[in-house]
């Protein structure tokens, strides 16, 4: 039935690591070729299907940092270790790597942004393959940072620089905007620059703002879009913007192919 | 190849075609209609002659004879899946040509868009055959020459239906039924002119002003986002996937898909209450846009082939054709005050 693609294929469950009160990462075991910035539908039969980023990945497994927000995710949370879901995918185009090799590399995220661009970080963190990496995080409030032990170690390697908008007395990190520490970036040459931008929609919004006054220049700025979405496959229509389907042609884009997006 | 029939013989050409063939046409729903004691137009089952509607148009498309409302996509039952057969018996709709048209728009979303196939799409298509009906002369309510989709040569058999029945054989998979009928030269015509004509925007005059125009916000006020437009639509192909658990533990559910539209709300819902589109102005924009710009820069032909089902079934009395002439006008009037 393999020229059925609304049929979803079994994953095991390996791993659930809580990442916050709502926020949980799923690893399942799957060796399909996957890139970062792809996603997968994840179903579990009588709840539904979700589109879901593909997190992380390597040597058989797959993670994915899930919310959880309705059915299919309620239904998820439900799960443990060693059940079984389905998936089918990947999708969507994903960051291709060689735009990004032997850049100057910013990598703006803000709250659950961050899954679909952490094995990018990862991988980048590598010096070989791009000239310098710059990872600047926002999250609502302590609680909400997601891959804490890992976000912190790069904090400390000074890879990353952290800010929630509202710190608590415990917090001894920065507080405040996300934009707030776009200045803390090395944008002195910003057309030598290449910036990823993944978050809310609004949050995407400032920061495309802010650096465009900052001369970056619009081809170097990629960005992820979330839409709803049903089939992943470019057939049921709800993901689509002008003559664009989302699920086909995105969700990452370079800037300017994005400003004749209008929904 | 060319023939001609009577009535009674072509009654025996669908009594012939049966045993291989379900041949839909247009036909009367009995007290279907909008009104009580009306009738509603629609595709059935035709059985003889008799059953045909030439005289009005139908008001839902043949595309739910390929594309159900509601279609099951499988069944899941203790960790496999089961997908559910269907009647391979193959399927002869007579349409005009604007349906013929409307099913190669089909055709391009479900079969063309992206690198996987509709399966389910396609397995129902195979099996149709399409019996044209020649329109020479249409509806009070249709605009298909000014969306190029009042021609086409994507039919198996054309039929002429005057005081004789004329055929036009493409398909010879049909010769066969029609051997031992009188030859002659059939010239299926096309239409040329409808009493509705449309002026459709060029494409790339289309900016990004146009979607702020004044004139939508017109229809966030007489819209009610019934959806009906996309429903009737031969060319809406939209759907939202669902499941359905049956039994307590939900190790049994069906997962199935049915018509989803743009026009109707929480089409673009998002977790976390976003969502787009949600003035009905909106709405109406975003489907002229995909019917008569979008659909166009991605594929190469309108999507919206004029059949004016959309304009028949409004119940607030909204008229496509108008607004795209509307648009027309206000596009080319901006593209004046610009030079
Ligand atoms: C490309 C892509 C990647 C995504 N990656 C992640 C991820 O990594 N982690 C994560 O937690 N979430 C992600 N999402 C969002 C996730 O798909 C939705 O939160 C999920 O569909 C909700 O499913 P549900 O059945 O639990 O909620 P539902 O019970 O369906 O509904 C909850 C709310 O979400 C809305 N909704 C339904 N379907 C979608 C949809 N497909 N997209 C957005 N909203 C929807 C509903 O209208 C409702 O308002 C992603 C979405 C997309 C399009
Ligand atoms: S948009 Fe209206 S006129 Fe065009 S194909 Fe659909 S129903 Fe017919
Ligand atoms: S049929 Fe008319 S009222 Fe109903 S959604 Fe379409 S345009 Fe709006
Ligand atoms: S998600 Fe169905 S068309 Fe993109």
């Amino acid at each position: 039935m393999n020229n059925n693609p609304y049929i979803a294929e079994k994953a095991k469950l390996i791993r659930i690591t809580p990442e916050t009160a709502i926020d949980s990462t799923f690893t399942i075991a799957w060796d399909k070729p996957v890139k970062p910035g792809q996603f997968l539908e994840i179903s579990i039969p009588g709840a539904g299907e979700a589109p879901i980023s593909i997190s992380d990945f390597n040597d058989g497994e797959l993670s994915m940092t899930i919310r959880k927000v309705g059915r299919v995710t309620g239904a998820l949370f439900d799960m443990k270790e060693g059940d079984t879901l389905f998936a089918r995918g990947p999708y969507g185009n994903g960051f291709e790597y060689n735009y990004y090799a032997g850049t100057n590399l910013k990598i703006i995220a803000g709250g659950t942004g961050l899954a679909p661009v952490k094995n990018l970080i990862k991988t980048f963190m590598e010096p070989r393959y791009v000239n310098s990496l710059e990872v600047l995080l926002g999250f609502k409030t302590p609680e909400d940072i997601l891959f804490k032990n890992e976000v912190l170690s790069w904090v400390e390697s000074a890879t990353a620089i952290l800010t929630v908008d509202n710190g608590n007395y415990d917090w001894k990190g920065n507080s405040g905007l996300i934009t707030q520490y776009i200045p803390q970036l090395d944008l002195n040459k910003p057309q030598d620059c290449v910036c990823i931008v993944v978050g809310p929609p609004v949050m995407i919004k400032f920061v495309l703002a802010d650096l465009l006054t900052r001369d970056v220049p619009r081809e170097n700025i990629w960005v992820s879009f979330e839409r709803n979405m049903s089939c992943g496959i470019g057939k049921c229509g709800h993901c689509k913007i002008d003559n664009t389907y989302i699920c086909l042609d995105g969700p990452v884009f370079r800037l300017p192919d994005t400003m004749k997006l209008i929904d | 190849m060319g023939y001609s029939l009577s009535k009674d013989q072509f009654n025996s050409l669908l009594d012939a075609l049966k045993k291989s063939y379900t041949v839909y046409g247009p036909a009367v729903d009995p007290d279907k209609g909008n009104y009580s004691d009306t009738d509603r137009i629609t595709y059935k089952k035709i059985n003889s002659f008799d059953d045909l509607v030439l005289d009005m148009k139908t008001y839902f498309s043949p595309k739910e004879i390929v594309y159900p409302v509601r279609e099951p996509l499988f069944h899941f039952s203790d960790g496999s899946f089961f997908v559910p057969h269907i009647d391979e018996k193959k399927i002869a709709i007579l349409l005009r040509p604007c349906d013929i048209n409307g099913f190669d728009r089909l055709d391009t979303v479900f079969l063309k868009n992206g690198p996987e196939e509709d399966f389910y799409y396609k397995r129902r298509r195979k099996n149709i055959r399409f019996f044209m009906i020649e329109c020479a002369e249409g509806f009070d309510n249709c605009w298909c020459v000014s969306m190029n989709a009042n021609r086409t040569d994507m039919y198996d058999v054309a039929f002429r239906f005057g005081k004789e029945i004329l055929a036009d054989v493409k398909n010879e998979e049909f010769i066969p039924y029609l051997v031992g009928f009188p030859q002659t030269e059939v010239d299926i015509q096309f239409i040329e002119k409808n009493s509705i004509e449309v002026k459709v925007p060029e494409i790339g005059s289309i900016s990004p002003e146009s979607f702020d125009l004044e004139m939508w916000n017109e229809y966030t006020s007489r819209c009610i986002a019934c959806g009906r437009c996309n429903t009737s639509c031969i060319t809406c192909s939209c759907f939202t996937v669902q499941d359905v658990a049956c039994g307590t533990e939900g190790r049994m559910a069906e997962r199935r898909r049915r018509w989803a539209g743009c026009q109707l709300n929480g089409f673009t819902d998002m977790a976390g209450g976003h969502s787009y589109r949600s003035k009905n102005g909106e709405k109406m924009r975003f489907k002229t846009m995909h019917k008569i710009n979008d659909f166009h820069r991605r594929f190469g032909k309108h999507q919206c082939v004029g059949c004016g089902r959309c304009d028949d079934v409004c119940p607030q009395y909204i008229s496509f054709a108008r607004c795209i002439n509307t648009l027309s006008e206000v596009v080319a009037e901006r593209g004046k005050n610009e030079q």
